[in-house]
């Protein structure tokens, strides 16, 4: 089985939809020079600038035209740069792009892919660290997905540009570089969870690069004889509840652990719908960034982290402290 | 008016469909006013309705059009039917949105009108892509999109109007001048003048009398036939003046006394084309004749729409998303 990087995943991915379907086509700021993270790299060469369109640094215009494009009959991967930037386009999303099927009474589609590169990087400071994607999880009309290894960035790209649904993609800055084996004919459903790590005594939930970060943790765990399942959401709209239900009835504990600010985050959706249909043994956890802002010195930034051994932590107060 | 080279079947046609406009959105006035089926705000083009109707006129079937929260004009000159309008604006089944969307969402993409927006100048951007995907598919096909004088003082208007030049997009950008941004005299909060803006971008513009249909339709017949084959994007200001207020129950008192009622006296566009006709010898009878047509048709559309149902309780759930939608998914 091949591998490749994160990046390369999901450009192996563009790239064999292009192939297929001469209706899709990217457009963003400097893809014909590979984008700013390298994620479109030779595609120029292949496709030309027709279809892996420059584009001037007009945000709400890329995002704008890619959906009256996508009306017009084609099917655009849109790219934002940063998740931070797209906020510049938050009009042309929410309130026309999500919505245009639904006030048309059926009449448009919007099969679009919006990349949003996310999440803290290299010191980037607190416009371009952000992960947003509470947020969009709470637009209906869209598809949101945060893919957290090769495999799924390749699989999870093929599903969202065959989707007829407006899916807002959002890829984490900080692992374009991890590598790891994609079969190609692996095919992922939007709403399907990924089981990354098994076990009884407590289900750690997660997303993106934080659903790797629990990997670690269920790993440190084990030598510690606490077993704990890892479910990787891959999709927080829809989210596989039933799998995240199955495993919370059997492990009794639920910790949810993602890099957005913790207030208001994905994770306080799973631990209330999670509370409100499974009995559990212990209080329900969820761990988080404070509800600060990203700095740009490194120690100031990790004031803001979620990190492995904080997620095992608390794992193990959650075993530690079970009522009698 | 010199009569020389007057259309005067042209001229009969452009009177029925302006007295159509105008038919529809006084039906529509009424039917909110009188019996309160008309639910949500409406932003009548009283005034106006040279504009769709001289510019309208030179597309084809497959064209595309974007409009504005005052689109029915735009969308009946279109083609679009008005029983579907009619029961839209009334939020019945069978509206052409399904009773989703209402006036500021009035869509028909069977006529390829791709959307009134509420957002003001939200559609700019959305039409420049509409043509940038024409060009990818090889099609010749043009949009038209229209957007008030106060939408050039958003964002997108920049970045829509840049977009179009940059890619070179088959487009008209047609700005409808009718002084105001709802109780705002738009020259007040603009800097420099619109169509200036739209040179500045590149683009060949033309200057026009939006209330003289005749030669607004000439001129936008060598515009749209220009940009068809060229596939280069134009823009087109329209100054006009909106007659009616803002929305159906604007008074518009902060319009200078009497000033509605002069415009009206001497701009109203359907009163300026009936007085052509009647000089190159059209009857009177003839005239009121098609007036009468118009309310008689829009009269049968407030019927069929005051008999029309609810939609279906359901399909407030339809049409949302295929994946995660609400039917199967809400919470
Ligand atoms: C982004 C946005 N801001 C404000 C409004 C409220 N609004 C609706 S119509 C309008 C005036 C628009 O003026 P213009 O573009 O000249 O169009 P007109 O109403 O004259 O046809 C305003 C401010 C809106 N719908 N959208
Ligand atoms: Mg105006």
């Amino acid at each position: 089985m091949p591998v490749m990087s994160y990046a390369d995943a999901a450009k192996l991915a563009v790239a064999e939809a292009m192939r297929d379907d001469p209706t899709v086509w990217c457009v963003g700021e400097d893809l014909g020079r590979g984008g700013v993270f390298k994620q479109y790299t030779g595609l120029v060469e292949e496709f030309g600038p027709q279809r892996i369109s420059d584009a001037p640094i007009s945000e709400a215009a890329i995002m704008g035209a890619a959906f009256g494009a996508a009306m017009a009959g084609t099917r655009p991967i849109v790219e934002m740069r940063f998740a931070d930037f797209a906020l510049c386009a938050t009009d042309e999303l929410v309130n026309q792009i999500a919505k245009a099927r639904f006030m048309f009474g059926g009449q448009s589609r919007a099969p679009m892919v919006i990349r949003k590169p996310m999440g803290m990087w290299r010191s980037s400071a607190a416009q371009h660290s952000q992960s947003l994607e509470s947020w969009y999880t709470h637009i209906p009309g869209l598809v949101v997905c945060c893919p957290a290894t090769p495999q799924d960035n390749y699989s999870m790209m093929k599903a969202a540009i065959a989707c007829d649904d407006p899916v807002v993609y959002l890829e984490h800055k900080n692992i374009w570089a991890h590598e790891g084996e994609v079969d190609p004919t692996k095919a992922v459903d939007f709403g399907k969870a990924a089981l990354r790590r098994s076990g009884r005594d407590v289900t750690l939930v997660s997303w993106s690069q934080t659903a790797n970060l629990c990997v670690e943790a269920a790993d440190v765990l084990a030598r510690q004889g606490i077993g704990a399942e890892v479910i990787d959401l891959r999709s927080l709209w829809p989210w596989d509840k039933a799998e995240v239900f199955d495993s919370v009835r059997k492990t009794g504990r639920l910790l949810v652990a993602h890099e957005a600010v913790s207030v208001a985050g994905f994770g306080a959706e799973v631990v209330a719908t999670v509370a409100q249909n499974i009995p559990m043994k212990t209080l329900p956890k969820r761990l988080g960034s404070p509800r600060g802002l990203i700095a740009y010195a490194p120690n100031l930034e990790d004031q803001m982290r979620v990190t492995a051994p904080m997620i095992a932590r608390a794992a193990q107060e959650m075993m530690e402290n079970e009522p009698a | 008016m010199n009569l020389t080279n007057f259309d005067q079947d042209a001229g009969l046609r452009r009177l029925h469909m302006m007295e159509r406009i105008r038919a529809f959105e006084e039906t529509a006035r009424r039917a909110a006013i009188d019996e309160e089926l008309v639910l949500g705000a409406i932003h009548l083009s009283i005034g106006q309705e040279a504009v769709a109707t001289g510019i309208i006129e030179n597309l084809r079937r497959d064209d595309y059009i974007l409009s504005t929260h005052r689109g029915h004009g735009h969308t009946l000159a279109k083609g679009a039917d008005a029983d579907a309008m009619m029961k839209e604006l009334l939020g019945r089944e069978g509206g052409c949105c399904g009773g989703k969307g209402g006036s500021m969402h009035i869509a028909d993409f069977g006529v390829r009108m791709l959307g009134a927006n509420g957002v003001v100048g939200a559609n700019i951007t959305i039409a420049a892509g509409a043509a940038h995907g024409i060009k990818l598919l090889g099609g010749d096909q043009i949009v038209v999109c229209f957007f008030g004088d106060g939408a050039s003082n958003r964002g997108p208007f920049l970045e829509g109007v840049n977009w179009a030049g940059v890619f070179n997009l088959p487009i008209l950008f047609v700005c409808e001048d009718n002084q105001y941004s709802a109780s705002t005299l738009t020259s007040d909060m603009t800097s420099g003048n619109i169509a200036d803006r739209a040179r500045a971008l590149g683009l060949r513009t033309t200057e026009a009398d939006g209330n003289d249909v005749t030669s607004l339709a000439a001129t936008a017949a060598e515009i749209t036939a220009r940009i068809r084959e060229t596939g280069t994007p134009e823009f087109l200001m329209a100054k006009t003046y909106r007659i009616s207020g803002h929305t159906y129950f604007d008074p518009a008192t902060y319009r200078p006394e009497g000033e509605a009622e002069r415009m009206q006296a001497t701009t109203c566009p359907i009163a300026r084309l009936r007085e052509t006709l009647a000089e190159a010898g059209v009857s009177t009878d003839e005239l009121d004749g098609l007036a009468q047509d118009a309310r008689a048709e829009m009269d049968r559309a407030l019927d069929a729409a005051r008999d029309a149902p609810w939609p279906a309780n359901e399909t407030a759930f339809a049409d949302v998303q295929d994946i995660g939608s609400p039917l199967k998914e809400a919470f």
